[in-house]
């Protein structure tokens, strides 16, 4: 069996190399649909880190008792509860927002992101190794969602966390905050960052 | 008869209970300790549904700057609530209506709570007609999930400060040609849809309750 990448090596790939959105393409629902702001990209992203931690955590400390069969099981059950808990603490504590992403904080839990690093570093190898890696994950996948979220606000209502920043001749592209703009923006992105591993991989060579 | 007590053993094993000990045991955990969850800020979340409903009917029955005058002088409303049966070709409804009434005991008008189906999705709203059940006063939009940037604009104020002074004697119109009329309202362009079902929650309601308000207004 191959070696397993050791904590720090897990916690450095999380953030550009195995990037969750641009280099797996996991975790696409969140990823389109509460782009249009920075604020609820920014909530979403800790909801999704704190359900990753968690649950990367407890899958890690029970990974002996794991059954191969078993195993899908146990991992949802431990994302919908963390899940469950972050939805209940967004509408306690901060309600507008927790409006604001509707059914999206309780679609975490069929986050193909989070049940994929279950299954490929928890319950595979200790639980520091594991949490270095959710938290790795989780800032590759903070720092995608912000990407695309930038782009889409500053577009689409010419500010960013609400704040105006654009001058106030620029004509609002009302698309980039419906969902086609969501597409456009994460497929430009998407080809930015393949051309430039492109250009790194073609200067390696040489 | 060690054959027997090997496959005893193994059926043992394999019984699907004992291999799902770890689902059961966590299940239960995590059961327990939601349950803690749901009782620790369940009651915190609800008094975040009421108290933005309570933080609306001044403003839905007032109107924003009279309200915000009331607030300035520290006056407050006294705002009660009661349920309001309506009973329609043998289906009963339920109105959750909210009685403002200034501290000189007069009332300042009704605020209904009322949804209906949208474009997207439900659409939830507070409707405040004046003291006389004559006139709309206001209107504010509690949960929607219309489009972004066309049918969400049912929760701008520009477009919600057209039913002030609507009267609640006639049903509401939509027109799409700006056109005036004591029950006109525009449709927000792009948006017919989501206009139409705003005005036609608003006139249901309105129908259903006002028989029931004028009456009170007499007692």
């Amino acid at each position: 069996m191959a070696e397993q990448p050791t904590a720090l090596e897990r916690f450095v790939q999380g953030i550009l190399p195995e990037n969750p959105v641009y280099r797996q393409l996991l975790g696409m629902c969140p990823t389109l649909a509460v782009t249009n702001g920075m604020k609820p990209a920014m909530t979403m992203a800790c909801s999704v880190a704190f359900v990753l931690l968690c649950a990367n955590v407890v899958t890690s400390l029970i990974r002996g008792l794991l059954k191969p069969h078993l195993r899908i099981v146990v991992f949802t059950l431990t994302i919908a509860t963390f899940v469950t808990i972050a939805d209940r603490v967004l509408a306690a504590y901060l309600y507008q927002m927790s409006k604001t992403l509707g059914p999206y904080i309780p679609l975490i839990i069929v986050n193909c992101l989070i049940i994929c690093r279950c299954e490929v570093c928890a319950s595979k190898q200790n639980v520091f190794t594991a949490a270095s890696d959710a938290v790795g994950q989780s800032i590759g996948f903070g720092l995608a969602l912000a990407s695309i979220a930038a782009v889409r606000e500053l577009l689409g209502t010419g500010g960013l966390f609400g704040i105006p920043i654009l001058p106030a001749v620029w004509p609002d592209w009302v698309i980039m905050v419906l969902p086609p703009g969501a597409f456009i923006t994460l497929g430009l992105l998407l080809g930015c960052v393949n051309w430039i591993e492109m250009r790194r991989g073609a200067n390696a060579g040489n | 008869m060690d054959d027997t007590t090997s496959e005893k053993r193994e059926r043992f094993q394999n019984n699907n209970l004992l291999q799902a000990w770890l689902v059961l045991t966590l299940a239960l955990i995590f059961g327990i300790s939601l349950a803690g969850v749901q009782a620790a800020l369940g009651p915190k979340i609800e008094a975040n549904k009421i108290k933005e409903t309570m933080e609306k009917v001044p403003e839905v029955v007032l109107g924003l700057e009279a309200a915000q005058k009331l607030a300035a002088s520290g006056e407050t409303l006294n705002i009660q609530s009661r349920i309001i049966e309506v009973s329609k070709k043998n289906k009963k409804k339920f109105y959750t209506v909210y009685e403002a009434k200034f501290q000189d005991n007069s009332v300042a008008g009704w605020v209904a709570k009322a949804g209906g189906q949208g474009y997207a999705d439900k659409i939830e709203l507070l409707v405040g007609i004046d003291a006389l059940a004559e006139n709309i006063t206001g209107l504010f939009i509690l949960d929607q999930k219309e489009t972004p940037g066309l049918g969400n604009k049912i929760s701008d104020t520009a477009w919600r400060d057209q039913f002030i002074d609507k009267p609640a004697t006639n049903p509401l119109v939509v027109v799409k040609d700006k056109s005036q009329g004591a029950s006109n309202i525009d449709a927000i362009s792009g948006a017919t849809i989501s206009s139409v079902s705003v005005c036609g929650i608003i006139n249901q309601t309105i129908s259903d309750i006002r028989p029931e308000l004028s009456s009170t207004k007499k007692d």
